[in-house]
């Protein structure tokens, strides 16, 4: 065999793998999801068809559509948190420790928690801020409260906590890649130029950041609003989220047409989202070498 | 003329405990040309830190045209720096990196792209103002970071390596602008470089510095012709040196004894005694190569050699003789006539070799006794 056949055959073989179960775990199932999206209910089962009720359902009825609304609310708070943390954490590891040993132990200690369950980390914070939670046993130890009060659990509020706990270690990773490849004599030339701490921050260091900021708040929104853990553990009655009415859907409600539905609107806007932060890397790319 | 700069018993220790910068004094005149001159670690990068204010000294103090700026943050500093790496910011367009420092200091926007188009003009890029760092060739980059630089006027302008990233060609052209808007700009420039060339053609004075410390300070001519150490010397320019043994001082005249050949040298004040260690050290280019036997005024040296090899440089040829030294002695000869190789002595040919006696440097050997400190 000549040389170009052979490696087309070795490419093919090298690849085969990863397509094959890409096709059979990926695109086979999303494209059946996608059918039934299209499906009637027939309670307790569903016939093929081709109609769009599920979709009109979906945007008609305030219980769909205010899940929805919700889920994005969530996604955007626990985005916005996660930065508010993760970019002071990463400036700090970067530009204020001087020894790389030290910084790469600090950075580890940012990421181990991902090594740790994430049901268990979501869980943490349901006994923080239950009744009978450290929160509760301290403000009552302390004597701000008279007794546990039950507003700490069960509410947007603490999901968007324990999302942010969760999530922040995806927006320091990439926030910190970036600051890191910011060469250090453009913070420099700045101060030459007779520019303060402040403005060099905000006109330097923060625009050559922004890769690192979208691709940070794409992670962290996508992983937000898929979640059904939190809204299952610590979100309550009123927490529902898109992933937790997909759950429902496929489980006691028995109307997998709607729940298909739901979860193709859901990847539509991931996908939107990771494309749209995809395009405007893309374009605001810029050569740090 | 009025001083600009003065460095004041500056040093710095980094942590690890190397002192880049030793008790370093140093002043700088209004409008001269200056170059710190050294190896790679010799602290001159440092000090052109210090002075910027990016490193701030352990002792010693930094007086920038009468005020004192040692405790002084970086932008609160009449300085400006030319980067090694050019240092341009990639999010902003030429005009924007020229004016950036004005645009900062609020001055209105007629009067921002007025100098932005001026100061590019001045280093002939203006038909690139509206490009993207990335799309410019390294010569033009470092024109943008001269530019930006410029603008605002410094009482002194530091350039660390500027030009050492470019080619030869672009870098002799860059050398001959850079003195060229020097001349017209009239502010003082501090060059740092390890390109002993560069130093040479472009400064008014020359700091050779190692270990921290300034070895020598003078005008390039001093520097190259009257060296005050055997570093400087083997640092700036080429030179043969040779180790030997006072023999004899009489009229001003030193002779050196180095294995079989007996030099004499000049001693331009120097004070030896008879048997101490000396080096003496001879430019390639200051020697002739003469056959034996040919008659020599009284003032020149006739050394003795053999033809080992020689090299062919374009405009001269470099011929490596044995002289009975550990070293080839090299001398340089230049060609005046194309095809002029033919009167190179090939390898194995006596010759000697005629080198006028104030053309000889003699310094104490360092290496052959302990040091004092």
């Amino acid at each position: 065999m000549r040389l170009k056949q052979r490696r087309r055959v070795f490419a093919i073989g090298i690849l085969s793998g990863p397509l094959l179960w890409t096709l059979a775990f990926m695109f086979i199932p999303y494209s059946i999801m996608f059918a039934y999206s299209f499906f009637t209910r027939k309670f307790p089962t569903f016939v093929p068809d081709f109609q769009i009720g599920n979709y009109i359902t979906l945007f008609a009825d305030p219980q769909y559509y205010q899940v929805l609304l919700r889920t994005l609310k969530i996604g955007v708070f626990t985005t916005i948190f996660s930065l508010i943390l993760a970019y002071p954490l990463a400036y700090f590891l970067v530009f204020k420790i001087r020894s790389p040993r030290l910084r790469t132990a600090l950075y580890i200690a940012v990421i181990v928690p991902l090594w740790v369950s994430y049901l268990l980390r979501a869980y943490t914070w349901k006994t923080i801020l239950g009744s009978q939670g450290v929160l509760n046993s301290f403000l009552v130890w302390t004597g701000l409260l008279d007794q546990p009060s039950d507003l700490f659990l069960y509410n947007q509020f603490a999901m968007v906590l324990t999302l942010t706990y969760i999530f922040v270690p995806f927006m320091v990773m990439p926030i910190y890649t970036a600051l890191e490849k910011i060469p250090r004599s453009l913070i420099d030339a700045s101060k030459d130029l007779g520019v303060g701490r402040i403005h060099t921050f905000l006109l330097v260091t923060v625009p050559l950041s922004l890769p690192g900021i979208l691709a940070g708040a794409t992670f962290t929104f996508c992983l937000t609003i898929g979640d059904f853990v939190a809204p299952f553990l610590v979100g309550g009655a009123n927490g529902a989220m898109i992933a937790t009415v997909v759950q429902s859907q496929f489980g006691t409600a028995l109307n997998w047409p709607l729940g298909s539905a739901l979860s193709i609107v859901l990847l539509i806007i991931v996908l939107t989202i990771i494309s749209l932060s995809d395009r405007v890397e893309r374009a605001g790319r810029l050569d740090l070498a | 003329m009025t001083k600009i700069v003065a460095l004041e018993g500056l040093t710095k220790t980094f942590p690890g405990g190397v002192t880049a910068v030793d008790d370093l004094s140093l002043d700088i005149r209004e409008g001269e040309f200056v170059t710190l001159l050294g190896p790679s670690g010799c602290g001159k990068t440092t000090t052109l830190r210090l002075i910027a204010g990016f490193e701030v000294p352990d002792r010693g103090r930094i007086v920038l045209a009468g005020r004192d700026v040692t405790d002084d943050p970086p932008y609160k500093r009449a300085v400006n720096t030319v980067f090694q790496d050019y240092a341009l910011f990639p999010h902003m367009n030429v005009a924007q990196n020229v004016g950036y420092g004005l645009r900062i200091a609020g001055v209105p926007k007629e009067e921002i792209s007025r100098r932005v188009v001026d100061t590019l003009r001045m280093v002939d890029l203006l038909e690139k103002i509206e490009a993207r760092p990335a799309q410019l060739s390294g010569g033009q980059k470092q024109r943008v970071g001269l530019a930006r630089a410029i603008i605002r006027r410094p009482k002194l302008l530091l350039l660390d390596e500027p030009l050492s990233a470019l080619d030869v060609k672009l870098r002799e052209a860059m050398q001959v602008e850079l003195k060229h808007l020097h001349q017209k700009l009239g502010i003082t420039f501090l060059l740092v470089t390890h390109d002993q060339k560069e130093a040479l053609v472009l400064s008014d004075r020359v700091v050779v510095m190692d270990r921290g410390r300034i070895v020598q300070a003078g005008t390039p001519a001093e520097l190259y012709d009257h060296p005050a150490t055997p570093y400087v010397a083997d640092f700036i320019g080429t030179s043969n040196l040779i180790r030997g043994r006072l023999v004899k001082c009489a009229e001003g005249q030193a002779s050196v004894a180095a294995g079989p050949v007996v030099v004499r040298a000049h001693m331009n004040g120097a004070l030896f005694s008879p048997g101490a260690p000396v080096l003496i050290s001879i430019r390639p280019e200051k020697v002739l190569l003469i056959e034996p036997g040919i008659a020599l005024p009284e003032e020149t040296n006739r050394i003795p050699g053999t033809v080992i090899e020689s090299f062919f440089h374009g405009n001269a040829v470099r011929v490596a003789v044995n002289i009975g030294q550990e070293e080839p002695f090299l001398v340089d000869m230049q060609l005046q006539r194309s095809l002029s190789g033919a009167g190179v002595p090939g390898p194995g040919t006596a010759v000697t070799l005629a080198v006028h006696v104030a053309s000889v440097s003699i310094f104490a050997d360092a290496s052959a006794e302990p040091r004092a400190s």
